[in-house]
C-alpha cells in the first residue's frame, strides 16, 4: 500500500521510471453520474522491474493504466513519469512523453493493416524525427530480438496472432522506452502462445527492461516479479493470500 | 515527422482506397477545369470587346428609323418605315459643322454570281464617306470613283470574302458579275477585316453606289424617293459627340415635323453605348460563368470534407495507436491535412490540364472568342490548394483533438 522498497529491486539511488503519490481520478466531476475510478494510488516501479497489477473489470486498473501511460491526466494527485510531473504537460508535451517513455503492448495489437511488419514496427520511429534509413535498421534489429527476423516483409494478416503480438512488442520498444506497458497482453491469445509472449517479457526484464502488466488474469499476473491488487480504485500490494487464492 | 515522411503516409492511406480518392479529386478536376475554361471565355470576349472599341472609336454615331409603334403596334406600310432620306444626309453634312464625314446607306442581300461561281452575301449602297466611316479600304482596283456615284452606274466592290468565292486567287477586277439579274463591273476589292466585334464574317459583303442600289437592287419595295436606311456620320472630335447628337436629333425631328412631346421616327445611336452595354453584359456574363465554376469547385470542395470526416471516422483506432506511440495532435493533423491537399492538388493539377484542352477546344470548335492567360492558370492553383486547406482543415483538426483513449477503445 506504499512505494515499492520492500518488494521491488530498486537499482542503486536512480529515478523510479514511475512515481505516484496520492493519484486520483474523477469522471463527470460534480454531477450525478459522477464517478470515483482512482483512490489515492501511491506506486513506484523502478528500473528493471516486472510488475503486473491485476483486478477485476470495473476495478480502476484501465484508469490506471491510461494515466501511467500519459493518455491521460490526473484529477488529483502526483504522476512522475521517468522523474516528469505530467501535470504541467499539455497534448503535445504528453505525446512527447508518450513517445519518449512509454512503449505500448494492447490486447488488439493495433497493428496498421497496409502495412508490412517492419513499417509496423518503424512507424513510431517517424514522429521520433530519426532518419528513414536507420529507422529500417533499427526496426529490423527489434523484430530480429522478439524472434521475428524472417517475418519482416510479412502484413498483418499474414501473421498469427503470437507472432502479431511480437510485431507489436518490437514497435513498443523501437523508442527504447523505459517504461513497457502491456494491457491484457495474451488476452486475444490461446494460452500456449501467451506462456510464449510472457516469457518473452521476462527475457526482456533480463535484458533491463522495465516492465508494466496490466490483467484481470492471477497465472498471467503471476509471472511478475511482483503484483499490486486494484479494488475499488485502490491499490494494495497483494498479500501471499491473494496470490494464491 | 518529416515533410516526406507525411507525403508518403499521405499517398499511402489515398492509395488504399484509390478509387473513393479518385472519385473525390474529380469533384475538384471538374471544378478547376471549370474555372479556366469559364473565366478564360469570359476574359476572351472582353478582350474582343475591347478589340472593337478600339477599332470603332467613339466618334461615331449612327442614325435609323425608328417607328413608333402607333395604331396598336400595326406594321406600318414600306413609306411610313423608312422615315430616313437623302435629304436628312445633306442637311447634317451642311448645317452642322462638327460633322466630319457621313454617308447615307441602303443594304439588302443578294445573290452574287460570277460564271458557274456564285455567293449568297449582303450588299450595302454607299457615298464615298462610307468608306472612311467604317474604315474599309481598296486593296486592289480604283474603287468607287465621283462619277460612279452620280451616274449611278453598275459597279461593284467586292468584299474579300465574296472575292474569294467568286475568283479565288484572281482579283476580278474588270469582271462582270450579276447581282441578282443585274450585271457589274467590278471596280474594286476590299481589304480583309476579319471576323467583326460581334462574331460576324464582315468580310462578306460588297458596296455599290447608293443611287444604284436605290435604282438596281431595291426591287418592287415602294421605296420613298431618296430613301435611305441609315446614315452614319462621324464627328472630328469625339467630344463633340454628345453635343452632335442632340443637335442630329433636333435637326431630324425639324425636318420631319415631329411635334413637341411627340415620338421621334429615328434613333441616333453612340456607338460607344453599344459597347458600354455589350461590356454591363460580358461582365454579368463572365460574372455568372465565374460563379457557376466556384460553386462546383466548392461542391468539389465539399466532396473533399466529406470523405476526410468519413476517413477520420473509419480510421479512428489508427489515429488511436499513432497517438499512443507518440504521434501529438499536431501530427495527426498534418497528416489529415496532408491527404485533403493531395487529393486537391492531384485534382487541381489535372483540372488545370483539362482546362486548358478544354479552352483550346473551345476556342477551336465554337464561336465564343477564348483568351488563356498565365494568371488565369496560377489563380486556379491557388484555388486548389486554397479548397485542400480550407476544406481539409476540419476534418484534420477533428482528428487531432480525438482522445486517445476513445480512439484505442474503438
Amino acid at each position: 500500500m506504499s512505494t515499492g522498497d520492500a518488494a521491488g529491486l530498486p537499482r542503486s539511488g536512480a529515478v523510479p521510471v514511475i512515481q505516484t503519490h496520492g493519484l486520483g481520478k474523477v469522471y463527470a466531476a460534480g454531477t450525478e453520474a459522477e464517478v470515483v475510478a482512482l483512490r489515492d494510488v501511491d506506486l513506484r516501479v523502478d528500473a528493471g522491474e516486472f510488475v503486473a497489477i491485476m483486478g477485476p473489470s470495473g476495478s480502476g486498473k484501465s484508469t490506471l493504466m491510461n494515466l501511467i501511460g500519459c493518455l491521460d491526466t490526473p484529477s488529483a494527485g502526483r504522476y512522475l513519469c521517468d522523474g516528469v510531473d505530467v501535470a504541467t504537460l499539455d497534448a503535445e508535451g504528453l505525446a512527447t512523453l508518450r513517445r519518449e517513455k512509454i512503449g505500448f503492448v494492447f490486447q488488439g495489437f493495433h497493428l496498421l493493416p497496409r502495412m508490412t511488419a517492419l513499417d509496423n514496427v518503424a512507424m513510431p520511429l517517424g514522429y521520433a524525427r530519426v532518419p528513414p534509413a536507420e529507422r529500417l535498421e533499427r526496426a529490423r534489429a527489434a523484430l530480429e530480438a522478439v524472434g521475428l527476423g524472417a517475418r519482416v516483409d510479412h502484413r498483418p494478416n499474414e501473421l498469427s496472432g503470437g507472432q502479431q503480438q511480437r510485431v507489436a512488442i518490437a514497435r513498443a520498444l523501437i523508442n527504447r522506452p523505459p517504461v513497457l506497458l502491456a494491457d491484457e497482453p495474451t488476452g486475444a491469445l490461446d494460452s500456449r502462445t501467451g506462456e510464449e509472449i510472457l516469457a518473452l517479457f521476462k527475457q526482456l526484464r533480463d535484458e533491463g527492461h522495465t516492465v508494466v502488466l496490466i490483467t484481470h488474469d492471477a497465472h498471467v499476473a503471476a509471472h511478475a516479479d511482483r503484483i499490486c491488487i486494484m479494488r475499488d480504485g485502490e491499490l494494495h500490494e497483494a498479500s501471499h493470500e491473494e496470490l494464491h487464492a | 515527422m518529416s515533410f516526406m515522411d507525411i507525403l508518403r503516409t499521405a499517398v499511402y492511406a489515398l492509395r488504399g482506397n484509390w478509387m473513393r480518392s479518385a472519385l473525390t479529386s474529380l469533384g475538384v478536376i471538374i471544378g478547376i477545369s471549370a474555372v479556366i475554361v469559364m473565366v478564360s471565355v469570359g476574359q476572351g470576349t472582353q478582350a474582343e470587346i475591347d478589340r472593337m472599341v478600339s477599332g470603332l472609336g467613339s466618334q461615331r454615331l449612327d442614325i435609323s428609323p425608328d417607328v413608333p409603334r402607333s395604331m396598336g403596334g400595326v406594321r406600318m406600310s414600306a413609306s411610313s418605315f423608312f422615315t430616313l432620306n437623302q435629304g436628312d444626309v445633306d442637311a447634317i453634312r451642311e448645317q452642322i459643322p462638327e460633322v466630319q464625314l457621313v454617308s447615307g446607306t441602303l443594304r439588302g442581300s443578294t445573290q452574287v454570281v460570277f460564271a458557274e461561281n456564285n455567293a449568297a452575301t449582303s450588299w450595302q449602297g454607299v457615298q464615298p464617306d462610307f468608306f472612311d466611316i467604317n474604315g474599309w479600304v481598296v486593296a486592289e482596283g480604283e474603287g468607287l470613283q465621283p462619277q460612279h456615284y452620280t451616274a449611278a452606274d453598275k459597279v461593284v466592290v467586292l468584299g474579300e470574302t465574296v472575292r474569294r468565292t467568286l475568283f479565288g486567287e484572281d482579283s476580278g477586277i474588270g469582271q462582270t458579275v450579276r447581282l441578282g439579274r443585274t450585271p457589274f463591273t467590278v471596280v474594286g476589292t476590299l481589304r480583309p477585316k476579319g471576323q467583326g466585334g460581334f462574331g460576324q464574317d464582315q468580310d462578306d459583303v460588297v458596296l455599290v453606289p447608293l443611287e444604284t442600289a436605290r435604282r438596281r437592287l431595291m426591287g418592287a419595295m415602294g421605296l420613298p424617293p431618296g430613301a435611305v436606311m441609315q446614315i452614319s456620320l462621324t464627328v472630328a472630335d469625339a467630344r463633340d459627340l454628345g453635343y452632335v447628337q442632340g443637335e442630329v436629333e433636333s435637326l431630324l425631328r425639324q425636318r420631319h415635323r415631329i411635334e413637341p412631346g411627340a415620338a421621334d421616327d429615328f434613333r441616333v445611336r453612340n456607338i460607344s453605348e453599344i459597347v458600354a452595354t455589350r461590356t454591363a453584359t460580358t461582365r454579368l456574363m463572365s460574372l455568372l460563368l465565374g460563379a457557376v465554376a466556384t460553386i462546383s469547385l466548392v461542391v468539389g470542395g465539399i466532396g473533399i470534407m466529406n470523405i476526410m470526416l468519413v476517413s477520420v471516422t473509419e480510421r479512428i483506432r489508427e489515429i488511436g495507436l499513432r497517438l499512443a506511440v507518440g504521434a501529438g495532435p499536431s501530427d495527426v493533423r498534418r497528416q489529415f491535412l496532408a491527404e485533403a491537399m493531395l487529393i486537391s492538388l492531384v485534382g487541381g493539377a489535372l483540372g488545370i490540364v483539362i482546362g486548358i484542352v478544354g479552352a483550346l477546344l473551345v476556342g477551336r470548335f465554337s464561336e465564343l472568342p477564348v483568351q488563356l492567360n498565365v494568371q488565369v492558370i496560377v489563380m486556379a492553383a491557388a484555388f486548389s490548394v486554397a479548397t485542400g486547406l480550407f476544406f481539409g482543415y476540419y476534418p484534420a483538426r477533428k482528428a487531432s483533438q480525438l482522445d486517445p483513449i476513445e480512439a484505442l477503445r474503438q
